[in-house]
């Protein structure tokens, strides 16, 4: 099932909610507490923020003792990528790293 | 084999001119380290047949072939990454083209071979989030100023 961009737009425009999203993107899968530490909000406001997430299916939950683990689903946002213009956006920044390179090469 | 049907694989080309003759751009584009610097950690040898990975800064490997090779002008690997989703699982093929210009040299990259329900490529998802999220401040930065107005 997927969630219609207006809901992921919204469940995005939350500057803290972005900053979780992408730090699980970046970072793996990160219990509460860890996220909380960096998250500049307090740990009821970063759960709270994390269910939004959840509920979007941009994150999963995993239990283990008395620790939920989450980590990203950025397939979520499928809806929202067009691949072709993602992977030319790649490549076109890769071009730009060897044109770099050509210049620092001898000939 | 990709199967080259229409609507069954899609195709980004991404071309741009290089003010380097195709000789040094073909060194940038077939030795290990200089292709290190450009594009991604690998065990590339310029013999047709050979295989090797390419290791991502985001912990990604992608399984490649040498397919065809043609010093100063075209070479071509496969560029596939296995992977349990299928919005990443990525089988496509890479061919770069040099050609010789009065500045330099017209580079062309054709990347081909994704399935139609493929909505994500590879690290593009990763390698492409700092530049998504960017665009997705200004879309919203955007509507909210259609909200005020």
């Amino acid at each position: 099932m997927q969630t219609p961009p207006d809901a992921l737009f919204r469940t995005l425009a939350d500057p803290t909610r972005r900053a979780l999203f992408e730090r699980l993107c970046r970072d793996g899968e990160q219990t509460v507490g860890a996220l909380t530490a960096q998250a500049g909000v307090s740990q009821p406001a970063v759960s709270k923020h994390l269910i939004v997430l959840r509920d979007a299916g941009l994150v999963r939950d995993r239990h283990e003792g008395r620790q939920t683990h989450y980590s990203a689903q950025p397939g979520a946002l499928a809806p929202l990528i067009d691949w072709t213009r993602q992977m030319a956006g790649f490549w076109e920044a890769r071009f730009d790293a060897l044109e770099d390179l050509l210049k620092r090469m001898d000939q | 084999m990709i199967q080259n049907i229409p609507g069954e694989t899609k195709t980004v080309v991404v071309e741009r001119d290089i003010a380097h003759p195709p000789e040094k751009l073909w060194r940038a584009l077939t030795q290990p380290h200089l292709m290190e610097a450009w594009l991604m950690q690998n065990d590339f040898k310029p013999e047709i047949g050979h295989r090797f990975n390419l290791r991502g800064e985001w912990g990604g490997v992608l399984d490649c072939e040498v397919l065809t090779l043609e010093p100063n002008t075209s070479l071509s690997y496969s560029w596939n990454f296995k992977h349990e989703d299928p919005a990443y699982d990525l089988t496509s093929v890479v061919t770069f083209t040099l050609t010789p210009t009065a500045t330099g040299t017209r580079l062309r990259m054709e990347q081909a071979g994704f399935r139609p329900d493929q909505k994500q490529a590879f690290g593009g998802a990763h390698a492409g989030w700092k530049a998504f999220l960017d665009k997705l401040d200004t879309l919203l930065a955007q509507q909210d100023v259609t909200k005020e107005a």
